[in-house]
């Protein structure tokens, strides 16, 4: 029997999940340190900041308490697990042909009419894929946040550490400079904060215990939904 | 219970949990691995010895922040102050074949390198600004490293939280040619508030190894017996020793 989704990509998937969880409540605490974020090189003056961050608070970060250097050992140690699991996976899923199969979207798939068609029936809730293992929302919506969000954490993470940058300056130059990197870090976290709040609602309202089952055992390739 | 509350008591067990795990030694263990992973990575990266950008003039911000320490409120440092720093000296000792003892004309006589590199603050902020002196390197080349040595401990003038500030770096960065003992910022003396008279630059690291008010340079095998053994005042407060990251 064929399952529905790999091993690899449910290993990644929940590995994954969790590293998304640690960065972003360890990466709270660090924010907490100086809330501001600015545009180019330097910054340092709030009054030039473009966007004054508000004060997470401490049950939504690691520690539970202020502590920048504990937050930033969860932070140093979760970007290697992430930055190397979503290595291992994009190679997996290369081998396994799940990006060729599941993710690339075909060219008759970019017509107006049947993506309105699919918004609509998103917002009614009706989630069938019409044949292929995603429908087109979840092709582009997953595509973006494998290859443009998760890949663009790492690259402004690295932008922004001082001996990443000093051996690969061109990244922080052609991301505007490292305040500008830091800023692009931070939208990119709430991007996916933002994908990841949709993503659990979406499964909640397909069936989430069906959905659950498949992505921890697999599920069976012919299951719909 | 509401969904909001609902949210914080899960991501509340989640920070209480990580929180129990940060204070393990496994995870302490890891962490130390990952940071040596760091710097590995980025020497590999960047070839044998990447520079830290530099910038033009332009880029030099309005006003360098003075942050950490911003004066040494000690008679001595005061009577040094008025004198204008014409006494104040730098020593060059430890695992060295010719302790050294030099004299500010000393620093300024020797070959000067001025950079303009950017600083960046483990809170997260950057400013850029233009400093000069000489480099590091050559000093311990002639005070001859004998070949025990692994470490360069900076020692300051300043305490703080009443503690004296010191820290440390390996030799692969104290001979990298950016790392300069800088007497000058934007083309003037010093200012107190940013270390006077002098401060470590060691670029493609975070502000806290910068060390200010340098009185001393010591080589040595092991950081063992300087604060707490962790290379450094706030890396004894839980900071990484690596922070190119």
């Amino acid at each position: 029997m064929k399952k529905r989704h790999a091993l690899a990509t449910r290993l990644w998937h929940w590995l994954n999940a969790l590293c998304l969880i640690v960065l972003l409540m360890s990466g709270l605490n660090i924010s907490n340190a100086h809330p501001w974020l600015y545009w180019g090189d330097a910054g340092f003056q709030p009054a030039r900041a473009w966007a004054a961050v508000p004060r997470f608070p401490h049950w939504m970060t690691i520690p539970d308490h202020y502590s920048l250097a504990v937050a930033r050992d969860w932070h140093v140690l979760f970007a290697w697990i992430f930055a190397l699991s979503l290595l291992a996976f994009m190679l997996a899923s290369l081998r396994n042909r799940h990006f060729a199969r599941d993710l690339v979207t075909r060219r008759r798939e970019w017509r107006v009419r049947p993506i309105l068609a699919d918004i609509s029936a998103h917002l009614r809730l009706r989630f069938a894929a019409h044949g292929a293992k995603y429908n087109f929302l979840q092709k582009l919506s997953y595509g973006v946040v494998i290859f443009v969000l998760l890949p663009l954490m790492i690259l402004t993470g690295m932008a922004i550490s001082p001996g990443a940058d000093a051996a690969w300056g061109w990244l922080g130059q052609a991301l505007g400079g490292r305040q500008s990197a830091r800023s692009i870090h931070f939208i990119t976290a709430a991007a996916l904060t933002g994908f990841t709040i949709g993503h659990i609602l979406l499964v909640l309202l397909s069936g989430p215990w069906g959905q659950m089952r498949a992505m921890i055992g697999g599920g069976r390739r012919d299951e719909q939904a | 219970m509401n969904r909001r509350n609902l949210l914080a008591s899960l991501l509340g067990t989640m920070a209480a949990g990580c929180t129990r795990i940060g204070e393990t030694a496994p995870f302490a263990w890891a962490v130390d691995q990952a940071e040596g992973l760091h710097r590995i990575a980025h020497r590999a990266i960047g070839g044998p010895r990447p520079l830290a950008r530099e910038y033009p003039p332009s880029a030099i911000s309005a006003d360098f922040r003075g942050n950490g320490s911003t004066d040494v409120p000690t008679p001595a440092y005061r009577a040094h102050q008025a004198a204008g720093f014409a006494n104040w000296r730098l020593s060059v000792g430890g695992l060295v074949e010719r302790p050294l003892s030099l004299t500010m004309a000393d620093i300024r006589g020797l070959p000067q390198r001025t950079q303009i590199t950017r600083h960046d603050c483990v809170e997260g902020w950057s400013a850029i600004a233009q400093w000069t002196g000489p480099q590091l390197g050559p000093i311990l080349d002639r005070a001859g490293l004998l070949p025990d040595a692994r470490f360069i401990v900076f020692r300051c003038a300043d305490l703080l939280y009443g503690a004296p500030y010191y820290e440390s770096c390996d030799l692969a960065d104290a001979f990298h040619p950016q790392t300069i003992i800088a007497h000058r910022l934007n083309g003037g003396d010093l200012p107190v508030k940013n270390g006077a008279p002098l401060r470590l630059r060691l670029e493609r690291q975070l502000g806290y190894k910068h060390a200010k008010y340098l009185t001393g340079i010591q080589a040595v095998a092991s950081l063992e017996g300087f604060g707490d053994g962790n290379g450094g005042f706030w890396e004894d407060r839980g900071y990484q020793w690596y922070a190119g990251i």
